[in-house]
């Protein structure tokens, strides 16, 4: 008998008692969710956030300078610097590394700027050739036929006591942090 | 006698757990609910057949999982213990692989079909929404399981997918780092994928599954489509529960007996081509300081490689990123853009017409790809000799220009006799294309797509080249000649002879 005035009262103006404690509950549901979203996020989307400063970049050694002869590119492999110990051989990465003369060297990746796949050199006709999709790059990295749009990635390097060292741990792509390290300011040449 | 009380016993059985299920009555419901007559026929095989690949995944997915370990450093032994080591391994390895062509390959016909039936019009709109899902998860699927087989293919094609992602303007190195878990790819590359390809997708298509076939009980199969009958929102539904009503059976056993016939030969089939060709790989171990490799998509992404070969650079990124937006949102737009109307085939060219078009467009892609013309052959310089007939009676300078055309790989990308590359035009006429100075040119400079060999080639490598290049004409067709030449060289040399 009771309950018809309570259901006609409710659909008035007035919260009823168990109206109010549902919306509350959605709202606690709703706060907890939210504080939950926290880690989950955080987790999802650590692999973009880590290490934001530098990124994941940093110096990996290739081997002696004296392993490189003059005038030659010769491929070089060196360890990721950011590593699991899930990672297996996929640790590794090879480059080519151009000694022009000197100290002076072009170290290129050696996924191609079209769309990652290994180029191969060819010191005879000195060019880098791609198997995937028929890119075609000169000695100095520089694009010479196919699909890229560019020229090969460049990894930034130094030279310290007798030791060719790279800028590297990400893996080259037009978006990357190593695809602008690598570009040349305009000014400069 | 005892049989009948066994089958006493059994319906005892049987009651005792309807009665707390309730689930009896529902099922034959299900089971016997009217579906047009003309409706039981071959043609409406596929989505069953789509259906039953799919529990035969699951069943071979979760025995390749009993062995399979998902680690980078791992990954590739064990797929190599289940080729080698474990008793049927390979087996089941190659009735995963196939079963997963077969159901993109099933999933295509069966979309294929209901879009010339005409089927995703009013009220199936959403029906064939959720379908244009299940095939972007099925795609899904076979990408990411061509990742967990985790070997050279898969490590260059995770690159190439990488690749693409980067385009995206701004969100791209994001996206590359959230897709391979990390900066490069790697031991968290594999874990994602496996637990998309395992857990998430999976999910996802079961949910999707249920939803789709939950509506094509609730709003009935697609009625065969006659010319002229046209589909209207007011009055579709009262005229199909006439159909159903006048010319309808019971869908159990009028017309399931050909799911079922169809499902079993498509099991059958799988396991038949597992039998006889067995398992996809997996090819060389996934170390990325091994560069002899030549990375290709599983087969059905093969057009996507052709595609992107064959793409002018200036509109591959826009191509990449704007045409599968394109493509899907035109698919889940498709039911609102023509919801009404005509459902035959035959009365809807354009249809027939576009279905025909990308068949062709994707069937000759998927051809290309199969012997990659782009692509320059790696090994054609040192493997493939010039062929006899073309130094036969040449010169000392001529013998001395096929030498450096070899040994600068021009056969990588050029042939001679069918060997060599495809990627440049076949060299066995170019003397008919092109004059000497035109020959000249074009070694130096390149242009065309062709690198410039100026750098790479002496002043006397270059004369001999272009005249091993010069002989190279059918016999009886005159090379090519600047008829002006002669002039120009005459009057370059006459101020010279007058004193």
């Amino acid at each position: 008998m009771d309950t018809k005035p309570a259901l006609a009262e409710s659909t008035d103006t007035t919260i009823s008692r168990r109206g109010f404690l549902m919306k509350l509950g959605i709202l606690f549901n709703a706060l907890a969710a939210t504080i939950l979203a926290v880690p989950i996020m955080g987790f999802l989307f650590s692999a973009i956030t880590r290490g934001r400063a530098n990124g994941y970049l940093s110096w990996v050694p290739l081997g002696k300078v004296s392993e490189f002869p003059e005038g030659e590119t010769r491929l070089a492999t060196f360890q990721n610097p950011y590593a699991m110990p899930t990672d297996g051989m996929t640790v590794g990465t090879a480059c080519w590394v151009r000694r022009v003369a000197g100290e002076q060297f072009q170290v290129f990746a050696i996924n191609c700027a079209h769309l990652g796949c290994p180029v191969r050199w060819f010191p005879q006709s000195g060019l880098f050739m791609c198997p995937c999709h028929g890119g075609a790059y000169y000695r100095d990295g520089s694009r010479a036929s196919g699909p890229p749009e560019r020229g090969l990635f460049e990894y930034p390097y130094k030279i310290e006591s007798g030791l060719i060292i790279i800028q590297a741990g990400e893996l080259p792509t037009p978006g990357a942090a190593i695809a602008r390290l690598g570009e040349k300011p305009s000014c400069a040449s | 006698m005892r049989i009948m009380i066994g089958r006493i016993q059994l319906a005892k059985i049987g009651g005792w757990f309807d009665r707390r299920l309730q689930l009896a009555a529902p099922i034959r419901e299900m089971a016997e609910h009217p579906v047009p007559r003309n409706t039981a026929s071959w043609w409406y095989v596929f989505g069953s057949a789509a259906l039953t690949i799919f529990v035969l995944q699951i069943v071979t997915g979760i025995l390749l999982a009993l062995v399979y370990v998902p680690s980078a450093a791992e990954a590739w032994s064990s797929l190599q213990a289940l080729n080698h080591d474990v008793a049927l391994g390979w087996f089941i390895r190659a009735m995963h692989g196939w079963g997963s062509n077969f159901m993109v390959a099933v999933v295509l016909i069966h979309m294929v079909q209901v879009f010339l039936f005409g089927a995703y019009k009013f009220p199936r709109e959403l029906t064939w929404i959720v379908g244009v899902f299940l095939l972007l998860m099925t795609l899904g699927m076979a990408f990411s399981g061509q990742v967990l087989r985790f070997d050279q293919d898969a490590y260059w094609g995770l690159g190439i997918g990488a690749s693409i992602a980067s385009r995206v303007p701004i969100l791209g190195p994001a996206i590359v780092k959230l897709m391979l878990g990390g900066p490069i790819i790697a031991g968290a590359t594999l874990s994602r994928f496996f637990a998309l390809h395992v857990f998430v997708i999976p999910g996802l298509l079961i949910g999707f599954v249920c939803l789709h076939l939950l509506m094509v009980l609730k709003l009935g199969i697609n009625e065969w489509p006659m010319p002229g009958r046209i589909v209207r929102r007011a009055t579709y539904e009262a005229e199909y529960h006439t159909l159903t009503k006048n010319d309808g059976a019971p869908f159990v056993p009028y017309a399931v007996w050909k799911d079922m016939f169809f499902s079993a030969f498509i099991i059958l089939a799988v396991l038949a081509c597992a039998l006889f060709f067995g398992p996809f790989g997996p090819t060389g171990r996934p170390d990325p300081t091994i560069i002899q490799t030549v990375p290709k998509p599983d087969y059905f992404f093969l057009w996507l490689y052709a595609l992107l070969s064959l793409l002018p650079p200036s509109l591959e990124t826009p191509a990449l990123l704007i045409g599968p937006v394109v493509v899907i949102v035109g698919l889940l737009l498709l039911p609102f853009l023509s919801g009404e109307g005509e459902k035959s085939w035959k009365r809807r060219p354009i249809a027939v017409l576009t279905v025909s078009l990308i068949a062709i467009t994707l069937g000759t892609f998927t051809q290309l790809a199969g012997y990659t013309p782009w692509s320059p052959h790696m090994n054609a310089w040192s493997s493939d000799p010039i062929p006899d007939q073309y130094v036969h009676d040449s010169t000392a300078l001529e013998r001395q220009g096929a030498l450096v055309f070899q040994v600068k790989q021009c056969r990588n990308c050029h042939s001679l006799g069918n060997t060599g590359g495809q990627r440049g035009p076949a060299l066995d006429s170019v003397a008919v294309r092109l004059t000497q100075d035109q020959l000249i040119r074009q070694v130096i400079q390149g242009g065309g797509n062709m690198p410039a060999y100026g750098k790479n080639l002496t002043p006397a490598e270059t004369t001999a080249l272009v005249a091993f290049l010069q002989t190279l004409h059918p016999k009886g067709q005159a090379p090519a000649l600047d008829a002006s030449r002669d002039m120009a060289l005459s009057d370059e040399k006459a101020p010279g002879a007058k004193p």
